[in-house]
């Protein structure tokens, strides 16, 4: 079974490379963006006996450092 | 004094952090490889030195704050060893959870690389009791990551508590260093007995190398400890 998980910055974690990316938008003539925030996508492939409680332990012991990131769990 | 290096799959200061330490206390530490599940018995002190441990892959330290030894490292800092993370390594305590906060990519997005002046906050800990409080000090930075971020009420709290060892005291044009909060440098836990900072001490030990602040941090560990070399 696939499971996403999407990695992104809390809200007020400044993000310099959302920054970066806002500004070579605009550089390439693309209006109208307001903000940009990059965070990371990953893709796990596992048992389907694998629960909903290990997945949230895997982002939490590893995937994401909750001291700056959120993260979301998808499956299927 | 009894010490021991943590080296990583990309470490590239381990050698720097050994020389410097056998300069300063005359006794070589041991070289530990981050599989060995065990550390050396009796340490004083473990050093976790700069470099790119992992390839920096996922977050910088977090693979080698996983590896095996670093759970030995966290028993030990338990019991009250002295560990001192620089640049990589305090990303790596952080991630280990030694250390509250993160360290992010640099607010200006440049790998920073030369001497920054820096302030000693706090001149009574392990590390920085050779040093006077509120010294100027210049030592070497080199990263991409050691923009220093925590909640403000962490903030706060290491603030009240004299846990900010060192902080950035450059007010040159390009501001901060890297974007860090409240410009920090450098945090201990709050036992007092593990030390993060960003700057690079063992590559400021002789006058050869530009500069010789970071002797004293060394120095101070050993007077720290009350043991001799």
């Amino acid at each position: 079974m696939k499971v996403q998980v999407y990695v992104t910055l809390k809200p007020g974690v400044l993000d310099p490379q959302g920054k970066a990316i806002h500004h070579a938008l605009e550089s390439l003539g693309f209006a109208g963006v307001a903000d940009v925030r990059a965070g990371r996508f990953i893709e796990l492939d596992v048992a389907d006996d694998v629960s909903d409680d290990d997945l949230d332990a895997m982002c939490r012991k590893l995937l994401a450092n909750t001291v700056i990131e959120n993260y979301r769990i998808e499956r299927g | 004094m009894k010490s021991a290096v943590i080296v990583f799959p990309g470490s590239n200061c381990d050698r720097d952090m050994a020389v410097a330490i056998g300069a300063v206390t005359g006794q070589a530490p041991a070289m530990v490889w981050h599989g060995d599940a065990d550390l050396p018995e009796r340490l004083d002190f473990i050093a976790v030195p700069g470099g790119f441990s992992y390839g920096d892959y996922l977050r910088s330290g977090a693979m080698a704050a996983r590896s095996p030894v670093m759970r030995s490292v966290v028993d030990a800092a338990a019991r009250g060893v002295a560990v001192l993370g620089v640049c990589n390594g305090f990303q790596i305590l952080t991630e280990a959870g030694l250390l509250p906060g993160a360290l992010m990519r640099n607010a200006g997005l440049n790998f920073v690389c030369r001497d920054v002046a820096l302030t000693v906050e706090n001149a009574r800990s392990l590390f920085t009791n050779r040093y006077d409080a509120g010294e100027r000090i210049s030592l070497p930075v080199a990263h991409h990551d050691g923009n220093y971020f925590a909640d403000d009420a962490t903030l706060d709290r290491l603030e009240g508590e004299g846990r900010v060892a060192l902080r950035y005291a450059d007010g040159d044009a390009n501001g901060a260093v890297n974007g860090s909060s409240r410009d920090i440098a450098g945090i201990l836990n709050d036992a007092g007995n593990v030390l993060g900072l960003m700057p690079h001490p063992e590559r400021a030990i002789e006058p050869a190398h530009g500069g010789s602040d970071g002797r004293r941090l060394f120095e101070g560990v050993m007077a720290g400890l009350s043991v001799g070399a």
